[in-house]
């Protein structure tokens, strides 16, 4: 039995506009860490709100434990939430803020402290428990928000872009810590995220949202290497993937694929001339101007090594075949490969 | 709360709607009685056979003519305003200067300082009367409106600077380095940048300054005795009543006309004190 | 710009505060002397006649006086004595008490329901902020009117249930105990909206996820409310009660208009009391040592405030 289940759900805010979730069909798996990955204003926080019980939805069907949740308040869906800003209550200490969804379950005071001290310790947060959130780290309040929702075991955890108020020095370790702690739980978890890195190194599956609908469902080699849509395709992956039009076909490769044509046997040939490029310590990044078929069109290669490349002199690039991706030229989805003349 | 989501929510709007209702009549209704007792005619208002609800008699507007023609309402509504005015003019003239040097000037002595002036705020006019009624009859102001024009400040200084304080606090001081470095002096930044970029607060304070100008009566009682120059908050009380005879039509017209107009500057001006008031306080 | 074209800009316009030390030169001198006028000004008027009220209090001066006759605690000592002033005293705190009491329930309550967005809810506001505009001494005529001994519109209303008998109408402004409650409910009425106002800053304050972290925690309405909700305004509602409490103890405009006093000093307090005393009764003196009891009062709240202000500070 999935643990949450949406069907045909949507959401519409504002009457005769579209929807800031349309028409969304998702299956958890067991025990899955599932990502909801999309730009701002995808409706990826909607549609977890509406999965919390925080938003009503306009209509279609939220089933979680293998019971229909619509009339559900969040209390009796049995989940817990982590938000961005973590929600943590500042007049409480960090033991009273763990304790607070056990003394709202109506648990006596006497049984609270063996569950505060398991979740305390989980994260590692013995130490802090008479302390107040305003004295704590950016990287301790997140765990102590982890541990208010750990504590009551819930059956569905949902964490909403937690890692973006942190530094980006913290974001690293944190996200390992994340990942350590959903392995060591094991309960199903819906990861909002904009971040496609996070996505990537995270999620078992990612779902990738854009205007409310959903574009592709796939673990993450699924989404990386057979993008189902030209929008999923420049969305993962940094630099994004190259496009070029031609007629009624886009052609796709991605920067790592495009590589200079001796280290390429049987590949398709892109001589370029380089107009920049940048040495960011691990690889370098080569900016070109396509020359021949595609002429003038701009690409982005990725290299190990790229000293010996002059700006403005042109080389010759290739990609290898199965690397090449199609997608139709107005529906911008992807279709089977076509024989093309390359010269 | 048990029970499916919409019992709730009708129960809630219930709950909200009763809460708002009774509140607004509760709060609201001696200016509404204020209303209907203007125009009601005497042989009704008096009446005590009459429901009091209704007009029983045809409305008139006599206590109306009576306010405006036989007594000095008028006359204090000018004093009023005209102390309004002057006063609300000597306590820009103080507060603003005073507001931006502790706002941007003096780092933590401003704070201090700044609390320190709101602190005499709460120096009510109940413990100062007495000693100021000497100062005032010393300096000749007695039964004068200028004895008013020089204490009010008193109270309005202090409250204004508080909230200036507060919205000066608010401008970026990017803005006016960048003035300087454009060669403006920091005064010239001051006058020509910062008070133009307030102008919303400055209204506010201009509004709530001439508000408790309007409201003032420990002083206005204090100082001044004669009839023509008493001011509207003790003129009305104490010189609408001829002997022990209220005439009650006459004094609610001129508590309502007097009450409402600031109601609506108020009202619009509200947001902004209270930033200005809470940020000021709490911080 | 290179470091060489600055230092020539600014040698060009000696007179211009360009660099940073020309800017710190005017500084101090400038500060001062755009607080200073403010300063002198509440000086003059509030700490020079404060000095004068405590001087007064320990002398024998009266309005006609001339000299300045030092007399110690003479003054205070008989004031201590003097029932009107125990009673004053006690009703003092007595009203301040019951009604920011009442204030704060009703405030709260008021509050709560004006925090989401309705239709009319502007209406409402201003409908509520009625009480707080109007100048005091209107309102409270206008309760004198509604609370008259005859024409009293409560007491209409009360006869028309049957619930009082006719020509046993509640004296509500001559019978001591009704002057007292017809008093705190003057006071309890001109509060509320302010003590509102300072609350709805205080709950919109609150960010909008810690009400639904505590619903997905599995609080319900009141729990939210109350362990939740109403801790987090704190802070607010310590500068709406401190105010209140200052509001409502100095004043003396709600007595003197509904009652001057009366019946026999039931409703009198410490601020009518000295002026009935100092002003009317022609006692400097004697009015200062009264209202020098406010003193005490005053300090209590104002430590009070800068402790929770320090305490929000530390946030």
């Amino acid at each position: 039995m999935a643990i949450v289940e949406t069907r045909n759900l949507t959401k519409v805010f504002k009457e005769g506009q579209l929807g800031a979730v349309n028409d969304v069909n998702l299956k958890s798996n067991e025990g899955e860490f599932l990502v909801f990955l999309g730009p701002s204003g995808s409706g990826k926080t909607t549609l977890l709100r509406m999965i919390a019980g925080l938003e009503q939805p306009t209509s279609g069907e939220i089933w979680i434990g293998g019971v229909l949740a619509n009339a559900l308040s969040p209390r009796e869906r049995r989940i817990a939430m982590v938000f961005q800003s973590y929600a943590l209550y500042p007049h409480l200490s960090v033991y009273n803020n763990i304790a607070f969804p056990l003394k709202a379950q109506g648990l006596r005071k006497s049984e609270h402290r063996k569950k505060v001290e398991w979740a305390a310790s989980l994260l590692g947060i013995e130490h802090l428990v008479e302390r107040k959130p305003r004295e704590l780290s950016g990287g301790e309040r997140q765990r102590v928000a982890l541990a208010r929702a750990i504590v009551r075991e819930p059956t569905l955890f949902l964490l909403d872009e937690p890692l973006s108020n942190l530094d980006a020095k913290l974001r690293a370790s944190a996200r390992e810590e994340l990942e350590q702690f959903h392995r060591r739980i094991g309960t199903t978890t819906i990861y909002v995220t904009h971040d496609q890195v996070e996505a990537m190194a995270m999620g078992d599956r990612i779902l990738v949202l854009n205007q409310g609908g959903v574009r592709q469902i796939g673990t993450p080699k699924e989404v990386y290497d057979e993008p189902t849509d030209t929008f999923v395709a420049t969305f993962l992956g940094s630099p994004p993937m190259n496009l070029l039009e031609n007629d009624n076909l886009i052609v796709g490769f991605r920067p790592e694929h495009l590589l200079p044509a001796e280290l390429v046997s049987s590949g398709i040939p892109f001589p370029l001339r380089v107009i920049n490029k940048e040495y960011l310590g691990a690889e370098w990044i080569v900016y070109g101007s396509l020359t021949g078929r595609f002429e003038g069109k701009e690409v982005v290669s990725r290299l190990g090594s790229a000293a010996s490349y002059e700006v403005g002199a042109t080389y010759d690039f290739a990609v290898r075949e199965p690397d090449l991706k199609f997608f139709d030229g107005n529906t911008e989805k992807r279709t089977q490969a076509k024989a093309m003349a390359w010269q | 709360m048990r029970g499916p989501v919409s019992m709730r929510k009708v129960a809630a709007s219930v709950a909200h709607w009763t809460v708002v209702v009774v509140f607004s009549v509760l709060l609201a209704f001696p200016f509404y009685w204020m209303l209907i007792t203007m125009f009601k005619r005497t042989g009704d208002l008096y009446n005590l056979q009459n429901n009091p609800f209704i007009f029983n008699q045809k409305p008139t507007l006599d206590h109306l003519r009576l306010l405006f023609n036989d007594t000095l309402y008028l006359r204090w509504m000018w004093n009023t305003a005209l102390v309004g005015a002057i006063v609300v003019a000597i306590t820009l003239a103080l507060a603003l200067p005073a507001a931006y040097a502790l706002a941007r000037l003096t780092g933590r002595w401003g704070q201090r300082l700044g609390i320190g002036i709101f602190l005499t705020y709460l120096v009510p006019p109940t413990l100062l009367f007495i000693p100021l009624s000497r100062v005032v009859s010393l300096l000749g102001l007695q039964d004068s409106i200028w004895s008013l024009v020089v204490v009010y400040p008193s109270f309005t200084v202090p409250f204004s600077t508080w909230l200036l304080m507060g919205f000066f606090k608010s401008i970026p001081r990017e803005l006016e380095d960048a003035a300087m470095v454009d060669g403006l002096t920091r005064f010239g930044a001051f006058v020509k940048l910062v008070i133009p970029v307030s102008l919303s607060g400055i209204l506010t304070v201009v509004i709530f300054s001439f508000t408790l100008v309007t409201q003032e009566f420990v002083y206005a009682l204090t100082f001044i005795s004669s009839e023509a120059h008493q001011m509207l908050g003790v003129g009305v009380p104490i010189f609408l009543v001829r002997g022990d005879v209220y005439y009650w039509g006459s004094l609610m017209a001129a508590c309502l006309i007097a009450s409402v107009p600031t109601a609506f500057l108020y009202n619009l001006f509200l947001d902004r004190f209270i930033s200005g008031f809470t940020v000021g306080a709490v911080k | 710009m290179s470091r060489g074209t600055l230092e020539k800009r600014a040698g060009l316009r000696p007179k211009q505060e360009a660099g940073p030390s020309g800017v710190v030169g005017t500084k101090r001198w400038l500060a001062s002397a755009m607080f200073l006028p403010a300063i002198l000004y509440i000086f003059a008027l509030i700490g020079l006649p404060f000095l004068l009220a405590c001087i007064y209090s320990l002398s024998d001066i009266k309005v006609g006086s001339v000299g300045y006759h030092f007399i110690g605690l003479a003054n205070f000592r008989s004031v201590l004595e003097s029932p009107s002033f125990r009673r004053s005293l006690g009703n003092s705190f007595i009203f301040t008490i019951s009604s920011q009491i009442l204030v704060l329930v009703g405030s709260t309550i008021l509050s709560l329901a004006l925090k989401e967005r309705f239709r009319g809810r502007g209406f409402v506001r201003f409908l509520m902020l009625l009480p707080w505009v109007a100048p005091i001494s209107l309102g409270a005529i206008g309760w004198k009117w509604i609370l008259d001994s005859l024409y009293s519109v409560i007491n209409w209303v009360l006869l028309a249930m049957h619930l009082v008998r006719p020509f046993d109408t509640p004296m509500w402004l001559g019978e001591p105990r009704l002057a007292m409650m017809s008093v705190i409910l003057v006071h309890t009425w001109r509060l509320l909206p302010f003590s509102t106002v300072i609350l709805l800053a205080g709950l919109t304050a609150i960010p909008k996820d810690i009400p639904e972290a505590a619903a997905v925690d599995g609080a319900g309405f009141w729990r939210t409310l109350f362990q939740i909700t109403i801790p987090m305004m704190l802070p607010i509602v310590n500068v709406a009660i401190l105010f209140g409490i200052i509001f409502t103890f100095t004043d003396m405009t709600v007595v003197y208009i509904l009652t001057r006093g009366g019946p026999y000093d039931s409703t009198q307090v410490l601020p009518s009391l000295a002026f009935f005393s100092g002003i009317l009764g022609g006692d400097l003196a004697e009015g200062a040592a009264i209202s020098m009891f406010l003193v005490p009062l005053l300090v209590i709240v104002a430590w009070a405030m800068l402790r929770s202000a320090h305490r929000a500070e530390v946030t």
